[in-house]
């Protein structure tokens, strides 16, 4: 079985858990809903200000609650011994980040698509000027973002670590994804999609290192 | 690698020890005297340029550390020797000191200087984000968990974190870029010489500085490992090679 193939098998398995548990639909939609409702109180109802930092402000409602789905990568695997499964399986260790990281990358795209729908309602921000940047913004930026789930996600696995230590640490090494990401919105939102080049790069950048370092030192963290 | 090791036992020795907080004291004050003796005031910020001759050696002094962090990480991971880890501890520990004091001395300039305490200039926004990367280093470090696995998990942060900052600084940089050009300070062509004299010593000083304390923190995590053991098991032998300090003087200090 080569990488690509045992890497499958654990996206598959990861998503098959969650089309059965619907954590994301049932726990992370919702916080996410509620994130974006208390920007908008706390702003104001003056619409051209929420339609300026609407792609701000769905980004960061994106982050915030990307990192419930990362935690919930790896809560699964806490219980019944089912991570020493894991790591006694004859599968490359690699494999077990880029499975996750895929998996986690699906769910956030599904969740995405209800977060934007959410935003285009509630802020009035226009989405169809620019959909093919605004489809490459949001894969490329949770691709990187999938990545530092998939690697930091079995940290949150400590529950200490769990409560304020894991959002601490995700939330600075995440910064160009939220930069770039927000950016690229505005600009496709703006209907300027084609001069969003510069910010996919820095996201593919972004993916690339992570995806990198990721697939080289995750055997080290299970290494137990 | 085994040369590094060497240098590091030496360094650790208490005469070597001695010999770095020397220099580094030496450096340090010979920094201040010319700092704010020796050279003259700025033709326009007048003496709150002086902060300078700190400033940019504890900024120097930060991203040297969190360099250390990220060789010693990837150092450990190859040779899962301990002493890399307690390194990367230790020089973590320095440099966030020493990032924050950078942020802060920034600040205190800034007021002055540009009307403002914080303005969102590249350099100043990575070097933030840089302090809170590092924080939650420090954090994980001080999870309880088996040392083995919280020296992994330190390692791979290390190297994470460390090859994250230049796509962190280059997106801040272009996010700048759409508002205003970068305010890059331009000091260096108007700088008398005896000024950028003062900051090389100033560098030097702050090197040893660090130098310093990174051993001085490595021999107070000794201490603490051993002072563990003899609580978990008071009869525990104390091995030959870690007797730099008598047991009394630990039980006196704890």
């Amino acid at each position: 079985m080569n990488l690509a193939r045992q890497s499958g098998l654990i996206a598959a398995k990861d998503l098959r858990i969650e089309v059965r548990g619907r954590y994301a639909l049932g726990a992370v939609l919702p916080f996410a809903a509620t994130v974006l409702l208390a920007f908008g109180l706390s702003l104001g109802p003056d619409r051209t200000l929420l339609q300026r930092t609407a792609p701000g402000l769905l980004w960061l409602a994106v982050l915030f609650a990307s990192i419930l789905s990362f935690r919930r990568a790896y809560e699964s695997e806490g219980e019944d011994g089912a991570l020493e499964g894991l790591l006694l399986a004859p599968i490359d260790k690699a494999a077990v980040f880029l499975g996750k990281a895929v998996a986690v990358l699906a769910q956030l795209l599904v969740f995405e698509a209800a977060v934007l729908l959410l935003v285009t309602g509630l802020f009035g921000l226009s989405l169809g000027a620019s959909p093919l940047t605004l489809a490459a913004a949001f894969v490329l930026g949770s691709a990187g973002l999938a990545a530092v789930g998939s690697m930091f996600g079995l940290l949150a696995e400590s529950p200490r670590a769990r409560e304020a230590i894991f959002p601490l640490l995700v939330l600075p090494l995440t910064t160009p994804a939220l930069i770039a990401g927000v950016k690229a919105t505005s600009l496709a939102a703006a209907g300027r999609g084609a001069s969003a080049g510069g910010w996919l790069g820095l996201l593919l950048a972004f993916d690339v290192v992570l995806v990198a370092a990721g697939t080289l030192v995750f055997g080290q963290l299970l290494e137990d | 690698m085994v040369a590094a090791e060497r240098v590091l036992g030496k360094l650790g020795a208490r005469r070597g020890e001695r010999v770095l907080a020397a220099l580094a004291a030496a450096g340090v004050l010979a920094t201040a005297i010319l700092g704010l003796v020796v050279t003259p005031p700025d033709a326009d910020e007048g003496n709150v340029f002086r902060l300078i001759y700190i400033h940019v050696p504890s900024a120097w002094l930060a991203y040297l550390s969190f360099l250390v962090v990220f060789a010693c990480s990837v150092t450990y991971l190859v040779t899962k020797r301990t002493r890399w880890d307690r390194l990367a501890a230790a020089s973590a520990e320095v440099g966030v000191i020493f990032i924050f004091l950078t942020l802060v001395v920034g600040s205190i300039w800034a007021k002055p200087t540009w009307g403002t305490w914080w303005t969102w200039d590249p350099r100043l926004t990575t070097t933030a984000v840089l302090f809170l990367v590092y924080v939650g280093y420090l954090a994980v470090r001080r999870l309880p968990d088996s040392p083995g696995r919280r020296a992994r998990w330190s390692a791979v942060i290390g190297i994470v974190a460390f090859v994250d900052v230049p796509i962190v600084h280059l997106s801040v940089v272009w996010w700048r870029s759409q508002h205003q050009a970068p305010a890059i300070l331009h000091v260096a062509p108007r700088m008398a010489a005896s000024m950028a004299s003062t900051l090389v010593v100033g560098v030097i000083a702050f090197t040893f500085l660090y130098a310093y304390l990174v051993v001085l923190r490595l021999r107070v995590g000794r201490l603490e490992e051993r002072l563990l053991a003899e609580a978990l098991s008071p009869r525990l032998e104390v091995a030959p090679s870690e007797q730099a300090v008598p047991p009394e003087e630990v039980a006196a200090r704890g």
